[in-house]
């Protein structure tokens, strides 16, 4: 799970990263209001939306007066913001984050994340500051410096010199720099982090740190014990059909072709999507019903899939382990019954209770149902079908 | 012959009369798998599917002489599980568990070596023997006994597979779900290492999937070491780009993941690759002819 920069900042802070002063708005005379409450002469208007690359995308604006802040904020609040992160279709602005301005007097890179190869968390710190991060990883990997982090002791202050000495950090700026460092990894470590990245982290001219921008995601598998995180979650930065499949326990995500797709497992799920194009088809999305499908959410990701336009043709592939076949049988039946199929569903059932649900369908005497016997006949019928159906 | 486990396996089954663990270890006790003990604390000194419970493991491990350790413990203390199955000397420990924190593996994976026990998974179907033990999820059917050994990052996947290596005419030897999370225990080259060694085993397939590197890993090490024929697969080719990891996280692994890249690394190491998920039965046969 992803959150916003201004979260972000607002969870750093209660570890002790520095931030500068701060607020959101979702109006420009909001955004005004807090400029005054932050008092000063200059203020940086920010986007909120869950990518990187704002400020290159016209997303971050500098105002020299309260007027300025007015404008910069009605102007980008509602723009379409196109980065490298979010995709041609960009992202709207909804919040844009009112921040003080700061005497830079130099940016750096600082950043937490999980080495898979490892298996522990490894800390990056670059001088190359406020520049994408993965450019910099690929012409000048030299440029970023990384310690590996003992799980059993943490970050050491040790450790921490090393890098504040390898950033080239003098005199009071070193013990700044470690508090900087050992606050962002308690943070990453306690709220259960996949990633912080403070992309600038910038030394001001009184030789403080703080962090200028911020990033967090946060590992899913942990979010039950951090009820302040999964409160912080902007639904509208997501697609609302994958909001609603999750709801049901559904892992959904909407792709550009004519064959709907329902599967259990993700290695199938994607196996699926993967042979429908290899046999001149393209997949509409990928869904995957998870090992507890039953009659009700099978019925549920049937909707969901027909509820793209685009599709021509669904291919419903299961491999019963713990999910039995009666029951996914007896989910399409229900969603039958509640939906009108205007389209060919072609259903492909394996493993536990297969032979049951084959029976189940066949007495039902629905249409639209066309059986397949392996991966490979369902396949090809779905490209087949979605094809003549378009 | 086999890897990992067999009919001598001893297995204590940890969350044994929970609703996930009593459903699949009466399973795994209807296919014949050795269960000779069941741990929930608390409930220790009562009888469940006629097998003795346990409130530690440790006193499964001294009563029973249990050596596998099979785990159905929710996410929030599965991580527990694993280190008190390791702390009581278990050999291997396989953890169903789905939705572990990372944070928690992290840890685990630690602790682990320090005991040099085996962990295969979690978030994953398991290992099977087929007609000697079942332990794990699995739909034990679909396994016939025979000389492919198989390893699988994913679960409905590997039944698949062993399903068309059957269909094929073939069978078995063992078959591990490693399990699809960033954090794993036992991964490919671990087990591949066991097949190359195996005298029942004459070909392996390994079934891989998007992100991370320990296909490549993998590949690397087939070139160097795996004298059998190996067959693979890589799922996800067409994948969304917004399901892989964070940039940063390429940045450590050196590589983004790809199935391409993958699939390239293992062609070069001379593995058969099939071509879809439909053709691993045919590609078996090809090498096995």
């Amino acid at each position: 799970m992803n959150i916003h920069e201004y979260q972000a900042k607002k969870v750093l802070s209660k570890f002790g990263v520095a931030t500068l002063l701060g607020k959101v708005a979702t109006s420009s005379s909001e955004a005004r209001e807090i400029a005054e409450e932050i008092g000063g002469e200059m203020w940086v208007v920010k986007a909120q939306v869950h990518a990187g690359g704002r400020g290159k995308a016209g997303g971050i604006k500098i105002a020299k007066t309260l007027d300025g802040v007015e404008e910069l904020s009605k102007k980008i609040l509602g723009m379409k913001l196109v980065t490298h992160q979010t995709g041609s279709e960009g992202k709207i602005v909804k919040k844009v984050y009112i921040e003080a301005a700061a005497d830079i007097k130099k940016e750096y890179y600082l950043g937490i994340i999980l080495d898979r190869q490892k298996e522990i968390p490894v800390m990056m710190a670059s001088m190359e500051g406020g520049v994408e991060i993965e450019k910099v990883a690929a012409e000048t990997p030299e440029k970023i410096i990384k310690i590996d982090i003992d799980p059993f002791i943490g970050l050491r202050d040790f450790q921490a010199r090393m890098l504040a000495f390898k950033l080239g950090f003098k005199n009071k700026q070193i013990k700044y720099f470690v508090k900087f460092a050992k606050a962002l990894y308690s943070a990453y470590l306690e709220m259960d982090g996949s990633l912080v990245e403070i992309n600038p982290m910038v030394l001001l001219e009184d030789d403080s740190l703080i962090a200028l921008d911020a990033k967090m995601g946060f590992d899913d598998n942990a979010l039950f014990r951090h009820n302040d995180i999964v409160a912080m979650r902007d639904f509208e930065e997501e697609d609302p059909m994958e909001v609603e499949a999750g709801k049901y326990g559904l892992n959904y995500v909407k792709l550009e072709g004519n064959v709907g797709c329902m599967v259990n497992g993700a290695g199938l799920a994607m196996s699926t999507m993967d042979i429908i194009k290899y046999e001149g088809g393209e997949p509409a999305n990928f869904l995957d019903v998870g090992g507890g499908a039953n009659a009700e959410t099978v019925a549920k990701g049937l909707e969901i899939i027909l509820k793209d336009k685009n599709v021509k043709a669904i291919f419903i592939n299961i491999f019963g382990g713990i999910v039995r076949c009666d029951r996914i049988a007896k989910g399409i039946i229900k969603a039958t019954k509640n939906i009108s199929i205007e389209i060919p569903i072609i259903v492909r059932l394996d493993g536990t209770n297969a032979k049951e649900a084959v029976d189940i369908l066949n007495k039902s005497k629905i249409s639209k149902l066309i059986p397949a016997t392996d991966l490979q006949d369902g396949a090809r019928k779905s490209v087949k079908f979605a094809k003549e159906n378009y | 012959m086999s890897i990992l486990v067999d009919k001598n396996s001893k297995v204590v089954v940890q969350g044994f009369t929970g609703k996930e663990g009593s459903f699949h270890a009466e399973q795994c006790l209807d296919y014949g798998t050795n269960i000779v003990a069941g741990v929930t604390p608390g409930k220790g000194g009562s009888d469940h599917l006629g097998v003795p419970v346990f409130n530690t493991v440790r006193e499964a491990v001294i009563k029973q002489k249990a050596n596998v350790s099979l785990i159905f413990v929710p996410p929030a203390f599965a991580s527990d599980a694993i280190m008190e199955a390791s702390d009581a000397g278990i050999e291997i420990v396989v953890c169903i568990t789905e939705g572990i924190p990372i944070k928690d593996m992290v840890i685990v994976k630690k602790y682990l070596q320090k005991n040099n026990t085996i962990l295969i998974g979690p978030n994953c179907p398991g290992i099977i023997t087929p007609e000697e033990a079942k332990i794990g999820i699995m739909p034990g059917f679909v396994f016939r006994k025979g000389k492919v050994g198989l390893i699988s990052k994913s679960g409905t996947l590997t039944y698949e597979a062993a399903n068309q290596i059957v269909n094929a005419g073939y069978g078995i030897s063992t078959a591990i779900g490693i399990g699809g999370d960033p954090i794993i225990g036992y991964s490919f080259i671990d087990l591949l290492k066991r097949f190359e060694n195996d005298e029942d085993t004459e070909a392996i397939v390994m079934i891989g999937e998007i992100g991370g590197d320990l296909e490549i890993q993998a590949a690397k090490y087939i070139k160097e070491n795996i004298t059998k024929p190996v067959v693979a697969f890589i799922a996800g080719q067409t994948a969304p780009k917004g399901k892989r990891m964070g940039h940063a996280g390429a940045i450590i692994a050196g590589s983004k993941g790809t199935a391409k890249e993958k699939i390239d690394a293992l062609k070069k190491a001379n593995v058969n690759v099939a071509e879809t998920a439909a053709k691993i039965g045919d590609t078996i046969k090809k090498v096995l002819k």
